[in-house]
């Protein structure tokens, strides 16, 4: 295995490190202004999760959460933040991507594509 | 119970799994589960949505740590991903036609599979050679760091740890976890890859593979903000203090009394779903 490589795969995956911690923060920042907006309003209510009735459309569409979200509902913010929580490993795979192709690794750069693929699949 | 009463409750419960889960390194999900439908009785899909994101959670901010080592091994994750994915949407999927009954019992029995992990000893054989022509064909070999200096270390049997994540990511994708345990099985045992590779490499693809299953209970409304809100908040955290108090504690009788929590839990998980009660 030649230096320059190992050198390239090193800033990779320090980028990487960077990139997992701040989306994690930035979700987590996310959903606790959600869960003060939420409690403020609903904190008084009473839970019902004993029967499984499935979230609204507004809180299980990604256009619907994003809308919903900025205007400033509670519920909304923290699906929002969820979102963000779930991008952050695909936003990991697209850096493989990229990280593939500057290595010219024509093999890796298709199997990451296509891992990215059934992960958009699975959001469509 | 109030609203505030429930959140701050399942927050403690969801900080306590996170601070054991990564103290023991049997991950928080496995006790969330059970914590969700036996103790607050939420309906086993909602738990399994919430569980899926505190997966996601526990995952990215463990790799974060991690990835700065240089240890995890990049290409053989991402090759075993094409596995998992696919095997978590296929598990996401079929989870729809599966009775509540029998994903309890399945769980149960997965739950029991990693806490087994806890007491069997596994020593380690590093292989130098080559590896298969696969595993050279498909640059899954690599290296890493250690006082003694750069490890090399090959990949066996491809085939078969593929095979074997396909199933991990359709059990993740079923029941709503990391399936660490079958992750540990294909990587250590069938591939004997060195344990501080496959534990990182393990990790970065627990995060991913829940990604691809999220989406899906997203989509139909599994992932409720008020339960996922608390746990992602509380795993998190516990999971923070956890990696940062790794190295004062007992870890071993730790990880034995946890497994036991486990063992007890998977039978309760085993008995409500013949049951029919979950």
């Amino acid at each position: 295995m030649n230096n320059s490589k190992h050198i390239s795969d090193k800033n990779i995956e320090s980028i990487m490190g960077s990139l997992l911690r701040y989306g994690v923060l930035i979700a987590a920042l996310i959903v606790a202004a959600g869960a003060s907006i939420y409690l403020w309003q609903h904190g008084a209510g009473r839970p019902a999760y004993h029967v499984f009735e499935g979230e609204p459309k507004r809180l299980t569409q990604i256009a619907a959460i994003w809308k919903n979200a900025m205007e400033g509902r509670g519920r909304a913010l923290i699906q929002l933040g969820i979102l963000v929580l779930i991008a952050t490993p695909i936003a990991r795979v697209l850096f493989s991507v990229v990280g593939f192709v500057l290595e010219k690794d024509l093999l890796y750069t298709f199997i990451t594509l296509f891992v990215l693929a059934v992960i958009i699949i699975s959001l469509l | 119970m109030s609203v505030l009463v429930f959140t701050i409750l399942l927050f403690s419960g969801a900080a306590l799994a996170g601070l054991l889960g990564s103290l023991t390194g049997l991950g928080g999900g496995v006790v969330l589960i059970p914590l969700l439908t036996l103790v607050f009785k939420v309906d086993i899909h909602y738990a399994i949505g919430t569980s899926l994101v505190s997966v996601i959670a526990t995952s990215s901010g463990a790799a974060a740590a991690y990835v700065k080592e240089g240890i995890t091994n990049i290409r053989l994750g991402m090759f075993l991903e094409v596995a998992t994915t696919i095997g978590a949407l296929a598990g996401a999927f079929l989870a729809t036609y599966i009775a509540t009954s029998w994903i309890a019992i399945v769980f149960g029995i997965i739950l029991i599979l990693s806490a087994l992990t806890a007491f069997t000893h596994h020593t380690e054989n590093i292989s130098t050679v080559q590896g298969s022509r696969l595993s050279r064909r498909l640059k899954l070999n690599g290296s890493f760091p250690t006082e003694a200096g750069i490890q090399h270390y090959s990949v066996k049997h491809v085939a078969g740890g593929f095979v074997m994540m396909n199933i991990a990511g359709i059990i993740s994708g079923i029941l709503g976890i990391g399936s660490g345990a079958l992750k540990v099985i294909a990587m250590d045992r069938i591939m004997q890859i060195p344990f501080k590779v496959s534990t990182t490499t393990s990790n970065f693809m627990i995060g991913v593979t829940a990604a691809a299953s999220a989406g899906i209970y997203l989509k139909r409304g599994y992932i409720d903000p008020g339960l996922s809100m608390p746990v992602m908040l509380g795993v998190l955290l516990g999971a923070y203090v956890g990696s940062k108090i790794l190295f004062k504690a007992n870890t071993k009788a730790l990880k034995i009394l946890f497994a036991i929590v486990v063992l007890f839990l998977a039978l309760e998980m085993i008995y409500n779903g013949i049951t029919h009660e979950l």
